[in-house]
């Protein structure tokens, strides 16, 4: 029974290890602190945010931003501060510039081709569906082709 | 006939990207410090507290700048590379013996040789945060003028001196310091 109480207060222990206690002198800056690491990614393992890792490193960054937020900077100067040092892989968000143009405007890219791929397709389908104009002498070698396959069907017995 | 190898052609392009993919390490974080000045720092030594080892120390020669401590495992396997190549007097080694213990660090060093011209003591990891460290070990490539060109994560094999840091320090010690 007791390996049950065991199971049950594993998974408490582990969340609460990961979160220390933050004092801030404004709620505000609480809130802004918490949405901000949960942006931030954790490099030693790298599918977690800063708000998650367990990792001595993400606890030095964590402590890096409240320093930053409490001391009254920006949202902003706390992600320089990390990308300055560890680059954009921190960021969860991949900023917007030339290198990543491609990241951010290759799925529109592939939705326009898409939608042009369709629209030619589209029209050719219009194109073939719609009657054909018969020349003069189209017309003739109709009318000859019926009387032949008239006088074929004559011919049967 | 064109129209119908499209399809290839776009499968064919995708398996290069995956391709080239599989081939990349997740784990290796290139660093933004590649050809920006080292990070400032000035720390007590290692082996004695009253000397300091800062950033002024690191120019006007190539240098390698090794970030260690005596609790990570994979820095007791690039030891010997790095005792090896010490002994060779290519190229200066210091140490950043990052959140670790003076007594542990210094025992360590006596006990497995020490190859580092000298060691900055950074306990609290401050330095090793200015200098966009995520594990131990990791070696900083530093040029004449103090900035660093090239960065090594992970133990320093036979494989990466000779492949890597060791052309980059031969290149950078041609160069004329300013």
């Amino acid at each position: 029974m007791h390996w049950l109480a065991l199971l049950l207060i594993v998974p408490l222990w582990a969340g609460a290890a990961s979160m220390e206690l933050r004092r801030f002198d404004d709620p505000a800056k609480q809130e802004r602190y918490e949405e901000l690491i949960k942006e931030l990614r954790c490099l030693v393992c790298q599918n977690q945010a800063l708000s998650d890792s367990d990792a001595d490193l993400a606890k030095d960054l964590r402590d890096e931003v409240y320093r930053i937020i409490q001391s009254g900077k920006t949202d902003q100067e706390a992600v320089d501060f990390l990308v300055s040092r560890y680059g954009d892989f921190v960021l969860y968000r991949p900023p917007f510039k030339p290198l990543t143009l491609f990241l951010w405007g290759g799925p529109l890219l592939l939705l326009l081709i898409g939608a042009a791929v369709l629209w030619r397709q589209w029209r050719g389908h219009r194109a073939a569906a719609a009657p054909v104009a018969l020349s003069e002498a189209d017309k003739q070698r109709l009318q000859q082709l019926r009387a032949q396959t008239d006088r074929i069907d004559e011919d049967q017995p | 006939m064109v129209a119908r190898l499209v399809p290839l052609a776009i499968f064919v392009i995708l398996v290069v990207f995956l391709g080239i993919g599989l081939t990349l390490d997740p784990r290796e974080v290139p660093s933004p410090f590649i050809g920006k000045p080292a990070p400032p720092f000035s720390l007590p030594q290692v082996a004695d507290a009253a000397k300091t080892l800062s950033v002024a120390d690191l120019k006007g020669r190539v240098s390698l700048v090794n970030v260690w401590a005596s609790w990570c495992v994979s820095c007791r396997q690039e030891h010997p590379v790095l005792l090896d190549l010490a002994k060779r007097g290519i190229v200066p080694i210091y140490g950043l013996n990052y959140k670790d213990e003076r007594e542990a660090a210094q025992q360590w060093l006596s006990r497995f040789g020490d190859p580092y011209a000298a060691s900055a003591f950074d306990p609290d990891g401050k330095t090793g945060l200015d200098w966009g460290v995520y594990g131990v070990p990791e070696t900083f490539v530093i040029d004449k003028q103090g900035v660093i060109r090239h960065k090594h994560t992970g133990p320093v094999t036979p494989q990466a001196l000779a492949e890597d840091i060791l052309p980059l320090v031969a290149r950078l010690q041609q160069e004329v310091a300013q």
